[in-house]
């Protein structure tokens, strides 16, 4: 069995303070196949994919890497390449201005004693190129060339690495379906000719095409690995959603009222790429007092859709109409969204969220602090009474509220970021990713206050990655793919299965 | 420092658990190392400076003149420190400085026109410089760093062509004393010391007091905690002693600056601004985290271009005073003087990333490196020596500030 392996992974455990990623996770990966990783966003695939790349050096995690009968020990990513292992990961890493050629031998230069040879360094890039089915001058610059090119040419720029095992992070998700199947053939090319590749994807269609065998890995835990004959949609999902969802979550009874606001024929295009469609005719809407769910994959468009509603904070050439209690509002800027009652808590806290060199109380107050002025100059006495009063009320650890809030946990740190648009007394919430990277305890602590709010008659949308966590708290949850909203389940009709189900569906009546 | 102000960088103390109240005050005091680092290079330079002058460096004629030859820095340091603070930078203030002399050359000594008018034209004109640029900076998103470099250069060649290249004086009386003029002597130039400047310091030092108390007692009453007893009486002290010093020593010459007033009020007005208003909590918002500020609500683009007018109206404040006190317009005025700004703000612990700063910092910042030059001067140190001694301590201010950054870090995780 582990004679044809060449690759083995060995109960490999990598912890991050206060979360364990990966607990014990084996992998085998075959000579010569096409091996694909499936799981949440979050179960532990790209985490499991760092420490073989050795983005996390050996001795930050437990276990064995096993590479053609060597036990590894990569300090740094370029030990793994000269290995012959090669990771490309999802955003495309080619430096835009430089030309294809400069960019495949990048840190790999066809040079004598430093100086680049750029005879063999553009002959050789179009030997590469033309293996991925490329004809393009490698004079090009990268900028110049498309988002599926641009693919296939990180491809090339591994294979002049003298690749043996290719890993490929979600490489379709930034493809069209025409750009996504050529690349996939290419898969299946490369494998003839002998190279080794993991791919790691959430569309299982494109892995029941390409694929010899899945392993699925669940809260950073090896679930099982399927062989080819075994690989169905459904047992994949069944394999990746399988988990028990008992009180991990408060109990609700909810009370819906009127409805509040409602996202209607809502269009969005990718601020860079204007001709892609990132969100497509999305209708969402939400009730008093109701939690209603988006729930989708990586690349799906959630955030998206919830940026662009807020004050048009993402995106291009955004069309379609927000209603509040029935009646049109302005929502192009942010200040007009919050002036509408709106609030939006970003999924990426340290960047979107927080001021982290600044202290609780003034993050606090950020979104709210015409509350606490009159005349342009600012209460700090009340601010601290104010900071103190969600301190307690939310239980943020900490000594005081005049500690700074980059050095509090992620737990707390979201409690900070809740706090601050509760002070902004919103109508309607939306939630993105409301307890990613926290513990189980603080999670059901957010799921708590999320009760609460609901109970206050506001409305809430929860954007979220883990099914469970939708299906534990949500009264309706909508279903996001490829930015076309392509379910809207209530919770009695939900699970995991159907979830996954509209999630992963692609548009069929386009292509196969 | 006035003590009814306090910005993000000076609340950092991480509160302990009360192990003692002797322990408590030093582990808070710990946590004040930058603003207190700041406080002890200030007096050891002035001591070491005096030691080294014989004397001279503390002599109420020179203190008088370190004030009125470091004004004009100092309060280009106020708008400096804001516009870094927000993120920003801005090159052009020097360039700004001999615009703005030309324009009061001409407006004055040209056109006659009476000192008032002049200062206000000035200003407009400074405000104007500065949506200029601050149109560029906040709506079309250029780099300020590339905005005002090239108003540096726009702005040296306008002041040169207003003034063809030569050189404008004099001017009226009353202008020149917003550079060098003092205020009136109340012992009729008899008195052993001018009273006016000793009653300006007391007023100011009761002032001190009670609103540092008054503060207190807010904030107790709020049932927040305060800092701590010792820390608030010592600090209370050593800024009431100062004020008393330097009045003392102005009083034995000329007494109070006019200048001095100026920058006094805006020092205190600006603190204010910073840490009291909404105003000031946005530029520290989009200096932290310009994506957060944004998605609470804050108008980034608003502020930073009224930051720029800000800057463009004291930059001409500063041109008008330094050409007042030389009695002269010229083509190189102000060259330089951006350099002297930024080197202040960073000694005075402001982030190169922004986010971090204060105005209280800045001006001590400015007052070492005013210091630094005064004392050289006095020692007869060529100015090659001075340039090459100023590169040093303001390296050596952000190193300390990085390695004291780190230490915290390190404790902290």
């Amino acid at each position: 069995m582990t004679d044809d392996a060449i690759l083995e992974m060995r109960r490999i455990t990598k912890e991050f303070p206060g979360v364990k990623a990966l607990s014990g996770v084996d992998l085998v990966v075959r000579r010569g196949e096409v091996h694909a990783i499936c799981g949440e966003n979050g179960a532990g695939k790209s985490t499991l994919m760092n420490v073989l790349s050795g983005v996390y050096p050996h001795g930050s995690y437990e276990g064995d890497i096993v590479f053609d009968g060597d036990v590894c020990s990569f300090g740094k990513i370029s030990d793994s390449e000269r290995a012959g292992i090669v990771i490309i990961h999802q955003e495309l890493a080619l430096s835009p201005y430089l030309t294809l050629a400069e960019n495949i031998f990048l840190g790999n230069e066809r040079a004598k004693s430093g100086w680049i040879s750029w005879t063999r360094t553009e002959n050789e890039a179009a030997a590469h190129l033309r293996r991925v089915g490329l004809h393009d001058n490698p004079d090009t610059a990268a900028i110049d060339v498309g988002v599926g090119k641009q693919q296939l040419v990180e491809i090339a720029k591994a294979l002049a690495k003298d690749v043996r095992l290719l890993i490929l992070d979600e490489p379709t998700a930034a493809l069209n379906d025409d750009d996504s199947a050529h690349l996939l053939d290419l898969i299946l090319d490369l494998k003839d000719e002998g190279v080794t590749c993991i791919l790691i994807s959430h569309k299982l269609n494109e892995i029941k095409k390409v694929a010899d065998r899945v392993t699925i890995i669940r809260d950073g835990r090896t679930i099982e690995t399927l062989d080819h004959a075994e690989i169905t949609e459904d047992r994949i999902i069944r394999g990746m959603v399988g988990r028990d969802l008992t009180s991990r979550f408060p109990d609700r009874t909810a009370q819906v009222g009127e409805e509040l606001l409602r996202i209607a024929d809502w269009t969005v295009h990718h601020p860079l790429h204007r001709s892609r469609v990132v969100v497509d005719h999305a209708n969402v809407k939400v009730h008093a007092g109701e939690v209603v769910g988006i729930a989708g994959l990586m690349g799906a468009g959630r955030t998206e859709l919830a940026m662009s509603v807020f004050g048009r904070s993402w995106g291009t050439n955004i069309s379609g109409t927000v209603y509040k209690r029935g009646e049109p509002i302005d929502v192009r800027t942010v200040q007009a969204a919050v002036r509408h009652g709106l609030a939006y808590a970003t999924e990426d806290r340290k960047q979107y969220g927080l001021n982290l060199i600044d202290d609780i109380a003034r993050n606090i107050s950020a979104a709210g602090l015409g509350k606490l002025s009159r005349g342009g100059w600012v209460d700090q006495n009340r601010e601290h009474v104010v900071a103190e009063r969600y301190r307690q009320q939310l239980r943020i650890k900490t000594p005081s509220v005049s500690a700074i809030v980059g050095k509090l946990s992620g737990g707390n740190q979201q409690k900070v970021v809740l706090s601050k648009w509760m002070y902004t007394d919103p109508d309607v919430l939306i939630l993105d990713e409301p307890t990613r990277g926290i513990d189980v305890g603080a999670k059901y602590e957010i799921y708590t206050i999320i009760n609460a709010l609901a109970e206050q008659g506001k409305g809430i949308i929860v954007i979220s990655s883990e099914l469970p966590e939708l299906l534990g708290i949500c009264d309706r949850i909508y279903t996001l793919s490829e930015g076309v909203i392509t379910a809207d389940v209530p919770r009695a009709e939900a699970s995991p299965e159907r979830l996954m189900q509209y999630m992963t569906k692609v548009r069929e009546e386009d292509h196969l | 420092m006035s003590a009814t102000t306090s910005a993000p960088a000076s609340q950092q103390g991480a509160p302990t658990p009360p192990e003692g109240a002797l322990q408590a005050t030093l582990a808070y005091l710990t946590g004040q190392l930058r603003q207190l680092g700041l406080f002890i290079a200030l007096i050891s330079i002035v001591i070491v400076m005096q030691f080294w002058t014989g004397g001279v460096t503390m002599s109420p004629r020179n203190v008088s003149n370190l004030v009125i030859q470091n004004s004009y820095i100092l309060i280009l340091a106020i708008g400096m420190v804001m516009v870094i603070i927000a993120g920003h930078i801005d090159l052009s203030v020097g360039s700004v400085v001999a615009v703005i002399g030309a324009l009061a050359g001409v407006f004055n000594n040209k056109m006659g026109l009476p000192w008032l008018p002049t200062i206000i034209l000035c200003l407009a004109a400074g405000a104007l410089i500065g949506a200029w640029q601050g149109f560029w900076i906040a709506y079309f998103k250029i780099p300020a760093f590339i905005v005002t470099l090239g108003g540096m250069l726009a702005f040296r060649g306008l002041a040169q062509i207003l003034l063809h290249n030569t050189q404008i004086s004099p001017f009226d009386e009353t202008f020149r004393k917003i550079g060098s003029g003092f205020l009136p002597d109340l012992g009729g130039g008899t008195s052993y010391m001018e009273p006016l400047t000793i009653i300006l310091a007391i007023i100011c030092v009761v002032a001190l007091v009670v609103l540092g108390f008054a503060a207190r007692r807010g904030r107790s009453r709020n049932g927040l905690s305060v800092e701590p007893f010792v820390w608030f009486l010592g600090k209370t002290v050593f800024v009431s002693a100062l004020i008393l010093v330097v009045a003392w020593r102005l009083a034995l010459y000329r007494g109070t600056p006019i200048v001095l007033v100026i920058l006094g009020i805006l020092v205190i007005g600006y603190s204010a601004v910073m840490a009291n208003t909404v105003f000031g909590r946005q530029i520290y918002a989009i200096g932290g985290n310009l994506r957060a500020a944004e998605l609470s609500g804050v108008n980034a683009r608003r502020t930073s271009f009224l930051l720029f007018v800000n800057m463009g109206v004291l930059a001409a404040l500063a041109g008008l005073v330094f050409t007042a006190q030389l009695n002269l317009a010229g083509p190189s005025a102000g060259d330089g003087f951006e350099l002297d700004a930024i080197a202040a703000v960073f000694i005075g612990g402001a982030a190169v990333t922004g986010g971090i700063g204060t105005v209280g910092g800045a001006i001590v910042g400015g007052l070492i490196i005013g210091i630094l030059n005064n004392g050289m001067t006095i020692l007869g140190v060529g100015t090659e020596w001075q340039q090459f001694i100023k590169g040093l301590v303001l390296l050596g201010a952000v190193a300390f500030d990085v390695f004291n950054k780190r230490r915290v870090n390190r404790s902290g995780s």
